[in-house]
């Protein structure tokens, strides 16, 4: 399968890619690792007839901590997030869901910005984002914003990014030292997207939750926060029970779409699954 | 038809120069305009991993890259292993331990395996089941795919370190 016929472009710089942005609009299509977009075009589900390489600009690739926040370039790929000793030692949360994320050769090239802003509900690390309390970094022509992961997700392929914007960096807090993660992620077989996912982070205050955050991949149009579910724990010890009530109100909130991985009310149940799975994880990791 | 950009890149070690129109599939320049048909075609989805190369110093599947993403860069076939009429560690350990059968997928085992041993000169059993999840074999079952990476691992530890290239 052959995609169909463009024009390639593959500018230097965030402004030159800005500027081809602007020129050619709707007809454009920015290519980051190019695994989500060029097997679409392949399909003819996308047909740009201008493609913006951002593989060559070297400023959006990257990760460092500065003051706080750990900044990851848009366009570093899951390769470089899972090798990466700073996020090992500080956001291992991101590294764990970067490993889950379909195969080797796959990860050498898909990017952390690309599997954001494409607004696919099945990718991984929209819910990650939710988890860490990330926000993206926005540029185009007219200047730049900073807009917070949360809300940022309004449906299938659709995120608060307008056409004339590119994601240059996202933004993550750095947790808070002995903080408990875990991503837990169903899949059938290795590169397929996740029947249910469900990321956790918390802290623990002795036996109860002082911090809390769950946040749920492929069960629904966009990513899930899971805000009742983290409310039923705040404060509270993570007994047996108020993980299994916490699942429960997680999968409240679950309309998975029906396709081969199963039907509604299955993927539900795995939402609820893997929220328990990761919880009870989060839990054995957290100090203090 | 979309402008055609002349690519130039090192392939196997020789600079080369493409013609190309930009939906030009790195697999189908590799095979059918540098004749190097090594890398196969499998499923041109991404899945299988038979058509995967070394670009940069990353295993890649070449049916999801374009070809004009490719200049400057430096491009390992299966073809660029053997030196000097001699097998790379690699190719010989699939040969002594019965890496394959029909071997369709293997110049993607091999290529895929060559960077995981860069990266990882010991790997256990595990860990190759893991970083070579992305190949698909659809005779062996992996296990011999499997012992013929650890057993190229030993042969490269054991070779003089500027032949283990």
């Amino acid at each position: 399968m052959i995609p169909g016929e463009f024009e390639y472009h593959a500018p230097k710089s965030v402004p030159d890619a800005l500027a081809l942005l602007k020129q050619f609009g709707d007809a454009s299509k920015l290519l980051a690792g190019g695994h989500s977009l060029l097997p679409m075009m392949k399909m003819r589900f996308a047909q740009p007839a201008h493609l913006i390489d951002l593989g060559k600009i070297a400023e959006l690739k990257g990760i460092r901590e500065d003051g706080g926040t750990l900044r990851i370039g848009a366009m570093t790929t899951e390769n470089e997030l899972i090798w990466s000793k700073l996020l090992q030692d500080k956001c291992p949360l991101l590294v764990e869901g970067a490993r889950l994320i379909s195969d080797p050769q796959v990860r050498y090239k898909g990017t952390i910005g690309g599997d954001i802003a494409h607004g696919d509900p099945g990718n991984d690390h929209p819910a990650l984002m939710l988890a860490l309390s990330a926000s993206f970094l926005l540029r185009s022509a007219a200047g730049e914003r900073v807009v917070p992961a949360d809300g940022f997700f309004v449906g299938t392929y659709d995120t608060l990014m307008k056409a004339e914007e590119i994601m240059t960096e996202i933004r993550i807090p750095v947790p808070a030292a002995g903080a408990g993660y875990s991503y837990c992620k169903l899949k059938r077989k290795v590169g397929d997207f996740a029947t249910a996912a469900a990321a956790v982070m918390l802290r623990m205050n002795g036996e109860a939750v002082k911090e809390i955050a769950i946040a749920l991949t492929n069960v629904a149009a966009t990513p899930l926060k899971a805000r009742a579910a983290e409310d039923s724990l705040r404060g509270k010890p993570l007994t047996d029970a108020a993980i299994a009530a916490a699942a429960n109100l997680a999968m409240s909130i679950c309309d998975p779409a029906v396709d081969q991985r199963g039907d509604a009310e299955y993927k539900t149940a795995m939402a609820g699954e893997m929220t328990q799975r990761a919880l009870r994880m989060a839990q054995s990791r957290a100090k203090g | 038809m979309g402008k055609k950009h002349t690519v130039s890149f090192k392939l196997n070690g020789k600079a080369v120069d493409v013609v190309v129109e930009p939906r030009e599939l790195l697999i189908h320049t590799l095979r059918e305009k540098l004749l190097h048909t090594g890398p196969h075609i499998g499923c041109e989805t991404s899945h299988c991993g038979a058509c995967t190369v070394d670009l940069d110093g990353m295993s890649v599947k070449s049916c999801t890259v374009l070809t004009v993403q490719c200049q400057d860069s430096d491009v390992l076939t299966i073809e660029g292993f053997e030196q000097g009429g001699a097998l790379h560690a690699l190719q010989q350990s699939f040969s002594e331990q019965h890496g394959l059968q029909c071997g369709y997928c293997t110049p993607g085992m091999v290529t895929r395996a060559y960077r995981l041993l860069k990266e990882n000169p010991d790997p256990s059993e595990e860990e190759i089941r893991y970083w070579m999840a992305g190949n698909l074999c659809r005779c062996t079952g992996y296990q011999n795919i499997v012992k013929a990476v650890q057993h190229a691992a030993k042969k490269l530890a054991a070779a003089v370190p500027n032949r283990a290239a």
